[in-house]
This record gives C-alpha cells, sequence and structure tokens, in this order.
C-alpha cells in the first residue's frame, strides 16, 4: 500500500533472482523505481516512462541475449539495452514466433497484414 | 477449515455432482434455435450442441461426456432429422450411464412451437425423475478442478495465475483432482515441463504433447498471443507461457490426457487440446476460451477457474466458471463479472499462500451450491467444433 501513499515510491516485480528484467507494477515517468521479489528492494532509475505491466532492465544487455523472466529466457534482445530501460517489442523477441518481430511497439498489432 | 465435506450428487459411475442439472444436447446448428427455447426460464436446464450437420468422432465424443457428466443428471436430445450425427444415440449413451433421457425430432414434432412445447413437456418429466437423486457427502477428493486463462495482462503471471497454481496445489495435496490444458501456451517450455514429470511414462507423455504443439504453431505460424497481451506488456510466447504455465502450481504433474478422456487417478494432469494430423486438416487448436472450458469440463472438472488479468464476461454451461483476476482494477471496473481479487498479493494485502487458500475456499463454497458471479448472470457459453485426435477409447466410426 505504500506505493499509493508516495506516489514517487513506483514498483516492479522480479519474480527470479536470475531473472534480468522486471514487470512494473505502476506506470513510471523516468525516474526512481524499487525493484521488489526474491532478494531485498533494490532501486533503480528507469531512463524512461514504462507502462504497468510492462518490463524495466535490471543490467545492461548487448544485442542478441537472453531476457530473463520466470528464471528463464523468454526471448533475445535485439538492440543493446542499458539498465534502466523498456523492455518490449522493439528491442526484445521471441525465439521461436516469427511474426513478434514485426508487431507495433504501442498497440501490438500485425503490420505485416494487407488491408488492401 | 480445510477437512471439510458438503453434499452432492452421487452418479452411478461413482463420481460426484455439485449441481444437478438437465442438458439439452441439439445435433446440427438446424436445432438449436429450438434447444435454446426448450431451456429459457430453465434454471437447471444448460444447453449444448454441436453446428455440423456431417458429424465429427471428436464432438460426439465430446458430447457424450458432457451429457454423462457428474454435474448432470438428466439429458433431453434434439434433433432436425436429416443431420448425421444422432440424437437417438446419445439420449441412448446418458440413459446407459443410468440418466434419465429423451430424444425426439423437431421435424416429426412439427416444427418450431410444437417442439418447443415437446421439449417444455420432457423437462418437466425428466425433471420430476431426477428430484430424488441420492444427495451424499463430497469432499476434496471427489473434486475435479480446471483451470484456463483468456484475456491475460502483465498481471496474470505474476498474480492470478501463481494464485491459481496454489490453490491447485492445496487441492492435490488433499486428494483431488487438478486439470488445465493450453500446450500451445507451453511453447518454449520443454524443460520446464520435464523437470515437473511425476515419472519417466509422464516425461514421455508430456514431451511428444510439447513437440506436437510446438510443430503445429510452426506450421499454421501461430503462436497464443494476441495484440491485446502485447500492449498489455507481454512481448513473446516464451513469457507469456511462464505466465500461463505458474496455473499449474508446483506439484507432480501425472500425465497428459486427450480431450473427453477420463483422468485415469487423482492429482494434476495437463490436458491435450491440439489436434493430431488428418487428413481434413480441420481444427484450429484454441478457437476461443469457451471452447478450452469445455475441453476441461469434458475431462470430468466439476468447476472450472478462469484467469483474466483484463477481463472477461463468459461463463460456462454444466460446471460453473469461477472469474479470478489478477489486475484489481480490472476487479472493480467489472465487479458482476468478477469472482476473485488475486491482485491483492501484488500490493502486498495477502501473500500468496493466503490468496491461495482464499480460493480454495470460495471453491469450496461453489461447490456447495452458491452461483458463481458467470453462473448468477446466466452465461452459460459453449463452442463444440470440427476437430481430430486420435483417442482409441470409442469404436472408430463417423469418419473419426
Amino acid at each position: 500500500m505504500t506505493t499509493e501513499l508516495n506516489p514517487v515510491a513506483k514498483s516492479a516485480i522480479r519474480i527470479n533472482q536470475a531473472d534480468n528484467v522486471a514487470t512494473l507494477l505502476d506506470d513510471v515517468e523516468a525516474g526512481s523505481v524499487t525493484i521488489r521479489g526474491p532478494q531485498p528492494p533494490l532501486e533503480i532509475r528507469a531512463v524512461e516512462p514504462i507502462a504497468r505491466g510492462h518490463k524495466i532492465a535490471l543490467m545492461s544487455l548487448e544485442a542478441g541475449q537472453p531476457v530473463v523472466k520466470f528464471g528463464v529466457p523468454i526471448g533475445l534482445s535485439t538492440a543493446p539495452i542499458q539498465r534502466g530501460q523498456w523492455v518490449h517489442l522493439h528491442n526484445c523477441r521471441s525465439r521461436l514466433d516469427q511474426r513478434s518481430g514485426t508487431l507495433d511497439v504501442k498497440t501490438g498489432a500485425a503490420t505485416d497484414t494487407p488491408y488492401a | 477449515m480445510l477437512e471439510t465435506q458438503w453434499q452432492g450428487y452421487l452418479r452411478s459411475d461413482g463420481r460426484k455432482g455439485i449441481r444437478n442439472l438437465i442438458v439439452v444436447v441439439y445435433t446440427v446448428e438446424c436445432a438449436s434455435f429450438v434447444a435454446h427455447a426448450i431451456a429459457r426460464n430453465e434454471d437447471d436446464v444448460h444447453v449444448i450442441g454441436f453446428p455440423g450437420c456431417y458429424d465429427n468422432a471428436y464432438a460426439i465424443r465430446q458430447m457424450l461426456a458432457l451429457i454423462t457428466h457428474p454435474n448432470v443428471g438428466a439429458c433431453l436430445a434434439v434433433g432436425l432429422g436429416c443431420e448425421y450425427t444422432q440424437p437417438a444415440k446419445l439420449a441412448d449413451a446418458a440413459a446407459a450411464s443410468g440418466r434419465p433421457a429423451e430424444w425426439f425430432y423437431i421435424q416429426d414434432a412439427g416444427g418450431t412451437n410444437p417442439g418447443i412445447a415437446r421439449g417444455k413437456a420432457a423437462l418437466a418429466s425428466l425433471r420430476a425423475r431426477i428430484a430424488g437423486v441420492q444427495k451424499v457427502p463430497m469432499g476434496w477428493s471427489d473434486l475435479t478442478i480446471g483451470a484456463e486463462c483468456g484475456g491475460s495482462d502483465g498481471t496474470s503471471g505474476l498474480a492470478g495465475n501463481p494464485v491459481v497454481g496454489k490453490c491447485f496445489d492445496l487441492l492435490v495435496d488433499r486428494g483431488g483432482s487438478a486439470v488445465f490444458e493450453e500446450v500451445v501456451e507451453m511453447i518454449g517450455l520443454r524443460d520446464v515441463l520435464r523437470s515437473r514429470a511425476a515419472g519417466p511414462h509422464a516425461s514421455r507423455q508430456l514431451e511428444s504433447a510439447y513437440d506436437k504443439a510446438e510443430e503445429y504453431c510452426r506450421d499454421v505460424r501461430q503462436y497464443s498471443i494476441s495484440p491485446g497481451n502485447f500492449a498489455g506488456g507481454l512481448t513473446t510466447i516464451e513469457e507469456k507461457s511462464m505466465g500461463a504455465f505458474a496455473k499449474s502450481g508446483s506439484r507432480p504433474i501425472q500425465g497428459v490426457v486427450r480431450v473427453s478422456e477420463p483422468l485415469p487417478h487423482p492429482g494434476l494432469w495437463i490436458l491435450d487440446s491440439v489436434p493430431d494430423p488428418h487428413f481434413m486438416q480441420f481444427g484450429y487448436t484454441n478457437p476461443n476460451d469457451s471452447e478450452g472450458i469445455i475441453d476441461l469440463i469434458c475431462a470430468g472438472a466439476q468447476m472450472v477457474l478462469f484467469i483474466t488479468g483484463r477481463g472477461s464476461v463468459i461463463g460456462s454451461p454444466i460446471a460453473p466458471l469461477i472469474k479470478v483476476t489478477g489486475n484489481s482494477n480490472t476487479f472493480s471496473r467489472m465487479s458482476d463479472d468478477m469472482d476473485f481479487d488475486a491482485g491483492a498479493i501484488l500490493d502486498g494485502r495477502q501473500t500468496l499462500d493466503e490468496a491461495g487458500l482464499s480460493l480454495l475456499m470460495l471453491v469450496r463454497e461453489v461447490a456447495a451450491g452458491r452461483p458463481s458471479k458467470p453462473e448468477a448472470l446466466g452465461h452459460r457459453e459453449y463452442f463444440l467444433t470440427y476437430k481430430h485426435q486420435q483417442t482409441p477409447s470409442l469404436a472408430a466410426g463417423c469418419r473419426a
């Protein structure tokens, strides 16, 4: 409940200690985020606005590295990602789903289907 | 609190129901209007049916599983009169399971209004015949619960599904049965699945079901993830898979059953609803949420937990649906539809253990007769479709 009393203290959950991303529980602007989870709380700085339910990088990654959540790789980075950055369709792709790189980063809508 | 019993309805095969319903089953889309009109304003009557005229062994197995489900006391089968699927044979199967059953063709009855009148009369007779069905004490070990998710968002894998997983652990530890499906939402998790297998046989079943699902998704170029999921923060099918898989809890997986097969023994099971190769190539694996829920009910689930982060307004016939959301905003925005707010574990109002236990207590109340939210609203959505699976338990026929 402290997250609601203090609007500055935004939080995110890291599910497994092997994870290099955490999931935001609040919408954040650039600024401080408290990472909760299996380890003691940790403060990191979001470098851009990130929406609730989306992921923040807990460490910097080169392109082509596994993005780890729940303790397992959920995809590969497609560009360098810095600590505190938003991790989503623009910089992470599935190792299986070939369409995942073609989706609109805001809406998730497919961009590879012709409508005319 | 956990050593509890309630009253259920004893069926001839020893299974126990938490409801005593009459099911109206129609055998072609042409009979669906009359079937629904027969059931209108009858609280204890639910409708299912198959739209195709040409019959399909998979769909017939589903109808047989549904009309002999533990929550069903009696069956009325309604056909038009010229379709392949035989209402008389469905009624015979229900009768052979000890359930009062009737059937008729609408063409013989004289059309819409005489058909409705004939059906209403049949309901009155069937209801009288099941009023005296034996009520017996029922506990966790008599219960099978299904879990399905739909309309997932970033909270589903963090709260909604883990709370259902915890509830599954509590149920399985008390001798109950739990079943979940969506093998296409386990894509990327081959090693995780193997690590959960109860033994070598289960491990082989899990690998084989996984490999079929991954090949299927690669072939049709469709993974079980949608624009709404991406907008909610999920980035890949692997990420969605891990979140979806959290609803399985932590207990060993006993093996894989196919659609309409009963669970061989209590414990935690995976239901494989992915089509097998067939010359017709019909059948999308998960065309919609209602189809998946019906598959779980066909496995004998007396109740299904449905996890939805974004919110959903479906229900189910035969087995009550309990709606769980990990998103407290969704819970308050759609409060008439949502049964359980698992979002309490995200802001520290409850621990995962506490929330799992509260959900199990809600399961108990619904098992004892309290209507779930979708049940009270009258939601009875169902979806039966053409599909093919190699399931050897029925005699071949009907273009298996």
